[in-house]
């Protein structure tokens, strides 16, 4: 980390310099035995091509079209979500949270990032950076509906789930109105990634 | 510890900021960054408490203001030093190497073990569940105040829940326990539970939104019965 000069500079990076500061450990982890420039390629590719929100939508998909499935995943969502051959890393302990006429649910990591990957993929930055995780806890109704306009009527209470262990939290939201013909593969095409963290709500047929 | 990054119920951290069309990552050192976690996991750099401890150090200016990424790149960094496995004067010279010559070719090498672990460990996960005989002290529907104290090491006791009673809604068995872990210490499994809390418990009458709830985990040792 370059030292401040003055205690009234800043130590930030600029792009060109954060890039070539991770170039530097590559290039020594590289030569260590520790990574690979394959294994960044792989890893990249599953969570940009392989795992993401639409597995989620999958899994809201069913529990919307078959009771019992939906019944096991309230009980335990890591065995319910492995029966559809989703599950792994960050989402060894997933807890699923329903939302109801009068229950609204939201996730949030406050202390840092944690997030359910095997169903959402990785968390957008907004997720990560401080004023979500600051404000979510403190003031959900008007984060809700100023930051992300999407409001919660005031006889709905507002569950704020604060992941602080391993357990990874994650929403089943309401399913709409009017889907009564739609199979899963229509219904899932409905699910957001917003809708799953509580911060968002799922499409209009 | 007392730090910046336990943002719960921080004011003024501004607007919530969305990027509707946001790549998953925004630039190629991302990609690189990213996969340093689970590589260094796998040469037993840390584990995920000594890893979120080490960002919890980081110089609290720049954890509020750097990319995301940048975080882990501080624990590879930290925990490389503290391994004997990055020379740090060496990591300046080539950094000042990469600024310069910016497409410069990284080293060659193959490892399909490596590449094998990749895909095992993002389907089969590091659970954190651990077998334990220790009896649990409380059980779900038990009124509990969290324990107001400050430690220096890591703790994932917010500063927010801390002295606050709530209702215990879930009971999930035994986990690694953080305040051990993550200060180098043995794995040392405590009762892990789900407290209720609500608004007006957490931010008094006046400030907080009526009827809303947060709920937060909690192991064993952070509590006490209320009543």
């Amino acid at each position: 980390m370059a030292q401040p000069s003055s205690p009234t500079d800043t130590r930030l990076r600029t792009q060109e310099e954060i890039a070539a500061r991770v170039k530097a450990l590559e290039s020594m982890l590289i030569e260590k035995g520790i990574m690979t420039t394959e294994a960044i390629d792989r890893l990249a590719e599953i969570y940009e091509n392989e795992v993401g929100p639409q597995l989620g939508a999958q899994v809201v998909a069913r529990a919307w079209t078959d009771p019992e499935f939906k019944a096991r995943l309230l009980a335990d969502a890591s065995a319910a979500c492995a029966e559809m051959g989703i599950g792994g890393l960050q989402g060894e302990d997933m807890v699923v949270v329903e939302n109801t006429a009068t229950v609204h649910n939201a996730i949030v990591c406050t202390l840092c990032s944690c997030y359910p990957w095997p169903v959402l993929g990785l968390p957008p930055n907004w997720y990560k950076a401080p004023a979500y995780r600051a404000r979510i806890v403190r003031e959900p109704r008007k984060v809700l509906a100023e930051d992300f306009g999407f409001p919660i009527p005031d006889d709905v209470e507002i569950r704020i789930w604060d992941s602080s262990s391993e357990l990874r939290y994650w929403v089943l939201p309401q399913r709409p109105a009017g889907t009564e013909d739609l199979g899963a593969f229509e219904l899932a095409a409905l699910v957001t990634r917003d809708s799953m963290i509580g911060v968002g709500p799922v499409g209009t047929p | 510890m007392n730090g910046v990054f336990d943002l719960g119920g921080t004011d003024g951290m501004g607007r919530v900021v969305t990027d509707t069309d946001e790549p998953v990552f925004r630039a190629e050192w991302e990609k690189a960054a990213f996969a340093m976690f689970s590589n260094c996991f796998r040469a037993g750099f840390f584990g995920i408490d000594s890893f979120r401890h080490s960002i919890e150090k980081m110089d609290a200016a720049e954890y509020l203001l750097s990319n995301y990424y940048e975080h882990w790149v501080h624990v590879i960094e930290d925990f490389g030093a503290q391994k004997g496995v990055i020379d740090v004067a060496e990591l300046e010279k080539r950094t000042r190497y990469f600024l310069d010559n910016p497409d410069a070719p990284l080293p060659e090498r193959k490892d399909p073990e490596l590449l094998a672990f990749v895909d095992a460990v993002v389907k089969a996960g590091a659970p954190a569940q651990r077998e334990s005989d220790k009896i649990a002290k409380f059980s779900v529907g038990d009124t509990v105040t969290v324990t107001a104290d400050s430690p220096y090491g890591h703790t994932r006791r917010a500063r927010y829940i801390r002295g606050r009673t709530g209702e215990i809604t879930g009971a999930h068995g035994t986990y690694i326990y953080p305040d051990s872990a993550g200060n180098g210490g043995p794995e040392a499994p405590e009762h892990l539970y789900t407290v209720r809390f609500t608004s007006q418990e957490l931010w008094g009458p006046d400030a907080a939104e009526p009827h809303d709830v947060v709920y937060f985990d909690v192991w064993e040792p952070y509590l006490t019965l209320a009543s």
